[in-house]
């Protein structure tokens, strides 16, 4: 796996980044400031990753933040009906991966196109979070289960955990086996895949799921770390996914994709959110600054594929 | 060739024939009631104007279509209409004209699309996959600068020759080549060519849908011009004449 010029890029200006930031607040390059960006980005690449692989097949999930709420209120439910802390995270994944699966079937078998049908379940996974809770948070989770959004494992938590094994997962999956390959197949031709003779459905329909269960993960993530199930958490998670995806050099036509890209791209997010706090820049700021990068981002790459391709 | 063959079989059985076969695209009737024998050990040119429907004929054959009617049966089973991966498992191998190949992926990764060798169960392995695709290459004499060039970025000919390295390396017992050489200089034709004829001296059934009726003269047993979806004839080489091939695919009488 050979870096590309847009992770390249995306490593020059984290460098930047965070040598301009540590010059102007001394708070920045410590280790609790580390361990706080770590642990704010661990949830967007966790989505981000699974986010990864739809979008290397050529489309999109705008599900994944209703999904982590869907999960998150299903967790919930389940515990204050009496379940065991791990039955109960069981079951939140299984909603998210029941929604993928929805949304891979829809996709793959009746060839519907990934923007409207995800659209669709980004609508219909809240509308269910929000009837179950009938709109008002449930709060209040045994300490086994807030473990899993703010315990200690060494010097760590388990979302950063999760976050470094689900990319360790992620890399190894894209870039190793054949749904990787598949993936990226999927994204470039996907008819010459099909004339194969592989299973390129079911390939498709695992990768909904894979997106789904990632986002089950990240529900996992914020209910625990708030102890609170919020039907309407998650809302925008899943633009900064997408944004993180390309930023970090994954092609939205599909095909070209790089999880460690999209990890970097979430932790320049997580740096600049953290640093622009630090410096006390009012949030509406903080929106414009990321929007201006991803915008900036975006039109660095296009001008790269487009060079890529042209100068042959 | 395919003579000396069906002399010392006295009764040569076809690996595949088609019967009756029709295909359309709302109401273009692309392929009309096409039925063709192909035997092995010969090379089979199908011939047509632009539009006569080969390719869909090809596709049918390899199961990126499947066929409104008729029958396609290989060995002793029929088979009302093939996917692509019944296809390859019976031994049927296909590049096809627009060269299904996926520009964004190298090399390597093409030739072993959707044959990927593992390893530890799920691992790919590029090692191996790396070294038999150098290895296919050099056999077939097909330059590529590298092996991990994105195949979008070869010219048209390299395309083709991995395309072509893809269904070879594949194998089966037939192989269509849907005009192979279209964008190949002549080296890289010739050397194509060569290993047209290789196969066939292996024993594998060889169609060959061209345009070059020169080259289809020089290499092939039999050819079966096409015209607006049918068979308009299919003529032993020997015993006809690119006048007369030329004549058929213009829409002269049958001379069979
Ligand atoms: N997918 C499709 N949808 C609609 N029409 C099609 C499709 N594929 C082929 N056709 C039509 O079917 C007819 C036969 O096409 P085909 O590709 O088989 O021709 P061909 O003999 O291979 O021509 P060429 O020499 O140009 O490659 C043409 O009229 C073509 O427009
Ligand atoms: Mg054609």
């Amino acid at each position: 796996m050979k870096p590309n010029i847009a992770q390249l890029l995306l490593g020059l200006v984290l460098c930047i980044t965070v040598l301009l930031l540590s010059i102007a607040s001394p708070f920045f390059m410590t280790w609790d400031n580390w361990r706080n960006i770590l642990d704010q980005s661990a949830l967007l690449v966790i989505i981000a990753i699974g986010m990864t692989f739809v979008i290397v097949t050529g489309a999109i999930d705008l599900s994944v933040g209703s999904v982590a709420a869907l999960s998150g209120v299903c967790m919930a439910v389940a515990m204050h009906a009496g379940m065991a802390v791990a039955t109960a995270i069981l079951l939140g994944l299984a909603a998210g991966a029941l929604v993928g699966t929805s949304n891979g079937l829809l996709i793959s078998r009746l060839n519907l196109n990934p923007f409207i049908v995800t659209l669709g379940t980004m609508a219909v996974a809240r509308g269910v979070a929000l009837i179950i809770t009938k709109g008002i948070p449930i709060y209040g989770f045994p300490a086994a289960f807030i473990w899993w959004g703010s315990g200690h494992i060494g010097a760590l938590n388990p979302p950063i955990l999760l976050a470094i094994l689900i990319t360790l997962l992620g890399a190894l999956v894209l870039n190793q086996t054949k749904l990787g390959y598949y993936a990226l197949a999927l994204g470039g031709n996907e008819e010459a895949l099909r004339r194969t003779g592989v299973a390129h459905q079911t390939y498709k329909l695992i990768i909904y799921v894979i997106c789904g269960i990632t986002a089950a993960i990240g529900g996992l993530v914020v209910t625990a770390r708030l102890n609170t199930a919020e039907p309407l958490a998650g809302s925008m998670f899943e633009l900064d996914a997408i944004a993180a995806v390309v930023l970090g050099g994954t092609d939205m036509k599909g095909g070209r994709g790089s999880i460690i890209g999209t990890v970097m791209a979430c932790l320049l997010l997580g740096i600049l959110r953290n640093g622009l706090t630090i410096l006390s820049i009012p949030s509406y700021y903080q929106q414009l600054t990321i929007g201006i990068i991803i915008l900036v981002a975006i039109i660095v790459s296009e001008l790269r594929l487009k060079n890529a391709w042209e100068n042959d | 060739m395919a003579q000396k063959q069906q002399t010392a079989n006295s009764e040569p059985e076809p690996v595949i024939k088609i019967t009756h076969l029709s295909k359309s695209f709302g109401n273009i009737e692309a392929l009309l009631n096409v039925s063709l024998e192909i035997y092995a050990g010969e090379i089979l040119a199908i011939v047509g104007d632009n539009g006569a429907g080969k390719s869909t004929l090809s596709k049918l054959l390899s199961g990126a279509l499947t066929p409104d009617n008729g029958q396609i049966m290989v060995g002793d089973k029929s088979y009302s209409s093939m996917t692509p991966g019944k296809a390859i498992s019976l031994g049927i191998s296909t590049v096809y004209q627009d060269l299904a190949l996926v520009d964004c992926r190298d090399v390597v990764s093409n030739i072993f699309l959707g044959r990927e060798p593992v390893y530890a169960g799920f691992l790919v392995d590029k090692r191996r996959m790396q070294k038999e695709a150098a290895q296919v290459l050099q056999d077939l004499q097909i330059n590529i600068p590298s092996l991990h060039t994105p195949v979008g970025l070869l010219s048209g000919g390299q395309r083709q020759g991995v395309a072509v390295a893809r269904a070879v390396f594949q194998g089966g017992k037939v192989i269509i080549f849907d005009e192979p050489t279209a964008a190949m200089g002549l080296q890289e034709s010739a050397k194509v060519i060569k290993l047209l004829l290789k196969l066939r001296e292996g024993g594998l059934a060889v169609v060959v849908i061209s345009h070059n009726l020169h080259q289809v003269f020089k290499i092939s047993d039999r050819i079966c011009v096409m015209r607006h979806g049918q068979v308009a004839a299919i003529c032993e080489t020997k015993y006809s004449s690119p006048k007369e091939i030329v004549g058929l695919i213009m829409g002269a009488a049958a001379g069979v």
